[in-house]
């Protein structure tokens, strides 16, 4: 079996990023990208805070030519999901559904995966009133009711742009005040479209072929509120499944980055819960790629 | 494909259309995997796309609230669907149920 200098699980703007400055760097490197390959910008529209576009760029555009790029350096890129992977001991195995790779070096940029309400009647209506993304999907939603569950940013994201469409947007929270930036929380209170119910959680959503409205529990009691599309924007949960009992997590399962000695380095949302940015998660890629870089000189 | 020529040309044997728009982030993702699939299954199925900006009737009439939404018929009978990004492992899942 062929080694590898460094494997890159993950393909978000950490991974490819870290590519591209390690294939340039001579490098054998091969990014495993998963199946739905490009990370959380590929379900994003306008990315106007990324530099170097200062008209913005289309989330899916700025990872295709990230991939392009790191291509070009040389990086080996396969659209498969790792499913297993032994990092008990060096050279390091990664296992796709049907082959095995090994290398001297991993970087895990995994990321993080959009987390769902985990209710039966929610999974059963994506696509049918339960959705995920606002910009995709508000246009079908004009002059109709809708719920947007959370209090971070992206809540306050979904629920303005869902103003624009919308009659009515409700959002549903569980705290008494958001997690949400100032400016977006002051967007939200100025938009007379919205109103929050606070300290509240959705415990079901009606409708059998489509969405009718959701259950909410307020403290003990229950009621029903109608509505025609629920946005679920509850946030994000480090995808690292796959490493369990392999790399250090923390209680939340964020990946540790102690764990460089043995040439395994982390990159990007799978270890930031902080800031979780495109360019943040490019800068830990770098990082990451440089580090990995001067320990195989050391070590391999 | 458009209301015009929707019903004709699902009518017989297996039709996979995509819904989708120019302003939906996921169906740029998922378009150029949706044209990979028209390549390799030329001849034997119809890939198809409608633009839900322009057929916002075809898009109520299915149902679509979501895109990308990929629909799989047979003989002008919905079989399966996959709403989302699924990168080409969920379309060719899709496409097992044919």
């Amino acid at each position: 079996m062929e080694t590898y200098d460094v494997i890159i699980i993950g393909s978000g703007p950490a991974g490819l990023t870290a590519g591209i400055y390690t294939a340039r760097a001579n490098l054998k490197t091969l990014c495993i990208a998963g199946n739905t390959w490009g990370g959380q910008l590929m379900l994003t529209s306008l990315v106007e805070n990324y530099p170097g576009f200062p008209e913005g760029i289309q989330g899916p555009d700025l990872m295709m030519n990230m991939r392009k790029q790191a291509e070009k350096m040389g990086v080996e890129i396969i659209d498969q999901d790792v499913t297993k992977v032994d990092f008990s001991k060096p050279p390091y195995k990664s296992y796709t559904s049907d082959k095995t790779y090994q290398s001297y070096s991993v970087v895990v940029a995994t990321g993080a995966e959009f987390k769902w309400l985990g209710l039966p009647n929610e999974q059963k209506l994506i696509g049918r009133g339960v959705s995920a993304c606002a910009t995709c999907d508000a246009a079908f939603f004009k002059d109709k009711k809708v719920v947007v569950v959370g209090g971070g940013d992206a809540a306050m994201e979904e629920a303005l742009y869902l103003t624009k469409f919308a009659s009515e947007v409700t959002i549903v929270h569980r705290r008494d005040s958001f997690r949400a930036s100032k400016t977006m929380q002051d967007r939200v209170f100025a938009n007379s479209k919205i109103k929050v119910i606070w300290n509240s959680e959705v415990t079901d959503v009606l409708g059998e072929n489509k969405v009718e409205g959701v259950t909410v529990k307020i403290q003990d009691s229950r009621s029903n509120i109608q509505c025609d599309g629920v946005f679920v924007a509850i946030g994000h949960t480090p995808a690292t499944k796959i490493f369990a009992g392999q790399i250090d997590l923390d209680v939340r399962g964020y990946a540790k980055k102690e764990q460089e000695s043995r040439g395994i380095f982390i990159a990007g949302d799978v270890h930031d819960h902080i800031y979780r940015q495109a360019i943040t998660a490019a800068g830990y890629g770098c990082e990451a790629a440089l580090d990995a870089e001067r320990w195989l000189g050391e070590n391999k | 494909m458009t209301k015009a020529d929707f019903d004709q040309k699902i009518k017989t044997g297996v039709a996979l259309v995509d819904f989708w728009a120019t302003w939906c982030g996921p169906c740029r993702a998922a378009g150029p995997i949706i044209e990979e699939l028209s390549k390799e299954y030329a001849g034997k199925i119809l890939v198809g796309k409608v633009d839900v900006d322009h057929e916002q009737e075809l898009a109520a009439k299915y149902g679509v609230m979501s895109i990308p939404t990929i629909i799989l018929f047979k003989d002008g009978v919905e079989i399966g669907r996959q709403v989302g990004f699924s990168g080409k492992a969920g379309y060719l899942e899709l496409l097992k149920k044919v």
